[in-house]
C-alpha cells in the first residue's frame, strides 16, 4: 500500500511517501520511505503506521492567581486516540496559586511515559 | 527628560533578543519599553508547543521560550517599563511614551522598533452583511481562550487558513466546539502544511480552498455565514452559495507589521513587507533607527525573529560606540516569482542574511541570487511555499560594490 504524510516533526513539512504493508497478523513491512530530508522523518512515518502519538497543550483552572488559567503541555507524546481523554484529565484539575513554570501536574497521564507540566508561571494576585 | 544608549520599543521576543545582545557587547544603557502589563509580546498567548526547535532543539510553548529570554534580561538586570506605550519617535530619536505615570520622555542615541504586528480585520476584507457579535480575528479568539478563559462559541466557521486560524480550530475542538470548516479564498493554503496535519487533518476538520464568506447574518450574535466559490480572479461564482449555521466566525487572514511609528519618524517602508526599508544593519533610512522581527517582516517562526533581532544588536551597537554605519548603496530586488527579499539594502562589503519568500508555491526550482552578470549563489530546492520563509547566508567573497542585486525562483 502507498500512503502520503506530512511530517510534523519540524515547521519544515516534508511530504513523505511510504510504500508499506500490513501482514495478517497484524506485524508491519515498510518496503520504501520517501520524501523526507532527515532521519526523523522517516522516524515519524513509521509511528504514524503502528502508533500515531501527539503532544497536548493547553490550559488547567487555578484558584487565587493574577489569571484564571495556566497554560500546560505534555512533555512527551501520547497515543491520538487518548487526546481528548487527556483533555478531559486537565479540566478536572484546578490548582492553587502561585504555580510555577515546571512544575509537574500529573505525572504519568493515563499510565503513559508523559508528564503534564505547567509552562508559565501564576502569581498569587 | 530621562537619556539612554538605546531605546527598544516593544518587549516581544525581538525586542528582548536584541536587549540581551546588546547588553553581552558592553551596551548596558538600555531602555525596554513595553505597552502591555509583562514582557513576551504575542507568545504569551500561544499556548501551543512547536517554538524554539532551532533555537533550543526542544519544543516548547510559546510562554516558555518567552520566559527564556526575559530570564536573560532580568538575570542582567536590563531596564523595561510595562504598561507604557510609545506614542511618538522623532527622526532625532526623541521617544515619548504614555503610561501610568503619565508622559515620558528618553532622547535615545538609536532607537529599535520591535512592536511586532497586527492582524488583518474584518474591515480590511469588507465582508458584507450585519454586524453582530462573534466575529473575531484569531488572536483575539486565542487571547480570550488563553489568557481569559472565556470560551468563544459553540459552532465556529474560519476564514483564512493561517497558522493562527488553524491553531485557533484546533483549540477550539479540544475545548469542546465545533469547528465546521477553514475555508481559504486562495487556491493555496497559507499556513504550514504541518498544522494542515496536525491541527485539521487529526480532527477531521475540512479545509476549502478558493472560497470565501460573501454574507453574514444575524442580529445581536452571529446566526449564519454564506460561503461561496471564487474564480481565478478572486470573485464569487454566483449559484454557488452555501448557507452555513453557526455562532462565531473566526478571521485568519493575515498580519500586517504594526509602523505607524516608523512612519511618523520618517521611515520609508517596502510595499511588499510593509514593514521599514533596512540595510544589512537592519538599519532603516533613518540612521540610528533600527527594526527586526513581525515588525520588519511577518515571520512564521520565532527562531528565525531572535536570530534577527541579535543581528540587529551588532549594527545597532556599533551605530552607538561609532555615531554612524558604513554607507549600504547596492539594492537588493525581488526578481522572479520573490515576493519580498530582505534587507533591500547592503554594502557589498560583509556577509548578510538574505530573507525571502516566494510568490506561489513552486516544485523543483532554481533559486538564483545575481549581481550583474555576476551569480552569487544558485540553488536548487524541491519545494517553495509563500508560508515557509527562505534564508540563505551570503558571502561577501562573492559580493561588489556596484550594481544592483536580484534574487529569483525559476522552474
Ligand atoms: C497568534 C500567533 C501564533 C504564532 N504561532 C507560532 C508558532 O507556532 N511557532 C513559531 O515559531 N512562531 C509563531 N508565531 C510567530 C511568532 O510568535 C512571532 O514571529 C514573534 O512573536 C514575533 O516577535 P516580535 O517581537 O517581533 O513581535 P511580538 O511578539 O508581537 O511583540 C511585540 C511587542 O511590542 C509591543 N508593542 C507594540 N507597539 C508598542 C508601542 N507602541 N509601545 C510599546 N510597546 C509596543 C507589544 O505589546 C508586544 O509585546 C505566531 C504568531 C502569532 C501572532
Amino acid at each position: 500500500m502507498q500512503r502520503e504524510f506530512t511530517c510534523i516533526v519540524c515547521p519544515n513539512g516534508c511530504r513523505i511517501t511510504a510504500d508499506y504493508e500490513k501482514k495478517e497478523d497484524g506485524s508491519l513491512i515498510i518496503r520504501s520511505v520517501e520524501g523526507q530530508t532527515c532521519r526523523r522523518g522517516e522516524e515519524y512515518v513509521r509511528q504514524e503506521l503502528t502508533d500515531p502519538r501527539r503532544t497536548i497543550a493547553s490550559s488547567a483552572a487555578v484558584k487565587g492567581g493574577e489569571m484564571p488559567l495556566c497554560s500546560v503541555r505534555l512533555t512527551a507524546p501520547v497515543p491520538k486516540k487518548e487526546i481528548f481523554r487527556v483533555m478531559e484529565a486537565i479540566r478536572e484539575i484546578t490548582m492553587e496559586a502561585p504555580v510555577e513554570e515546571g512544575t509537574v501536574i500529573l505525572s504519568n497521564v493515563l499510565g503513559y511515559d508523559a508528564d503534564l507540566i505547567a509552562t508559565r508561571t501564576v502569581h498569587k494576585a | 527628560m530621562k537619556y539612554a544608549d538605546v531605546v527598544i520599543v516593544g518587549g516581544g521576543p525581538a525586542g528582548l533578543a536584541a536587549a540581551v545582545r546588546l547588553y553581552d557587547m558592553g551596551i548596558r544603557d538600555i531602555l525596554i519599553l513595553e505597552r502591555e502589563h509583562s514582557l513576551g509580546g504575542i507568545l504569551r498567548q500561544c499556548i501551543h508547543d512547536g517554538f524554539g526547535l532551532t533555537r533550543f532543539g526542544v519544543s516548547l510553548s510559546g510562554p516558555e521560550y518567552a520566559s527564556r529570554f526575559i530570564g536573560e534580561v532580568e538575570k542582567r538586570q536590563i531596564p523595561y517599563i510595562t504598561d507604557t506605550t510609545v506614542i511618538e519617535i522623532t527622526r532625532d530619536k526623541l521617544v515619548t511614551a504614555a503610561g501610568e505615570a503619565g508622559l515620558l520622555q528618553v532622547q535615545a542615541k538609536a532607537v529599535i522598533l520591535t512592536m511586532g504586528c497586527r492582524e488583518r480585520t474584518r474591515g480590511a476584507l469588507a465582508i458584507p452583511g450585519t454586524r453582530p457579535a462573534g466575529v473575531m480575528t484569531a488572536g483575539v479568539a486565542q487571547a480570550y481562550i488563553n489568557l481569559q478563559n472565556r470560551m468563544i462559541g459553540k459552532e465556529v466557521v474560519i476564514l483564512g487558513s493561517g497558522d493562527i486560524g488553524m491553531i485557533m480550530a484546533r483549540r477550539l475542538t479540544l475545548e469542546g466546539a465545533h469547528v465546521i470548516a477553514v475555508f481559504e479564498v486562495m487556491p493555496v493554503a497559507s499556513g504550514l502544511p504541518r498544522n494542515i496535519e496536525q491541527c485539521l487533518n487529526d480532527y477531521g476538520i475540512p479545509l476549502y480552498l478558493s472560497h470565501t464568506v460573501t454574507d453574514i447574518k444575524g442580529t445581536d450574535r452571529l446566526e449564519s455565514v454564506t460561503i461561496s466559490q471564487v474564480d481565478d480572479h478572486m470573485q464569487p461564482i454566483p449559484g454557488t452559495e452555501k448557507e452555513y449555521a453557526c455562532d462565531t466566525l473566526i478571521l485568519s487572514v493575515g498580519l500586517i507589521p504594526e509602523n505607524e511609528l516608523t512612519l511618523g519618524a520618517g521611515a520609508s517602508l517596502d510595499d511588499h513587507t510593509k514593514g521599514a526599508l533596512v540595510d544589512e544593519f537592519y538599519q532603516s533610512d533613518i540612521p540610528g533607527i533600527f527594526a527586526a522581527g513581525n515588525v520588519l517582516h511577518v515571520h512564521d517562526l520565532v527562531d528565525f525573529v531572535s536570530m534577527e533581532a541579535e543581528a540587529l544588536a551588532e549594527g545597532a551597537a556599533a551605530y552607538v560606540r561609532e555615531g554612524s554605519l558604513p554607507e549600504c548603496l547596492v539594492s537588493v530586488t525581488a526578481g522572479d516569482n520573490v515576493g519580498h527579499a530582505l534587507p533591500q539594502k547592503v554594502s557589498g562589503e560583509r556577509d548578510f542574511l538574505l530573507s525571502l519568500r516566494p510568490r506561489r508555491p513552486m516544485q523543483d526550482v532554481r533559486l538564483k541570487v545575481s549581481q550583474g552578470e555576476n551569480i552569487i549563489l544558485e540553488r536548487k530546492m524541491k519545494k517553495v511555499l509563500p508560508a515557509e520563509m527562505i534564508q540563505l547566508k551570503i558571502r561577501k567573497e562573492k559580493l561588489s560594490r556596484e550594481g544592483s542585486i536580484t534574487v529569483s525562483i525559476s522552474q
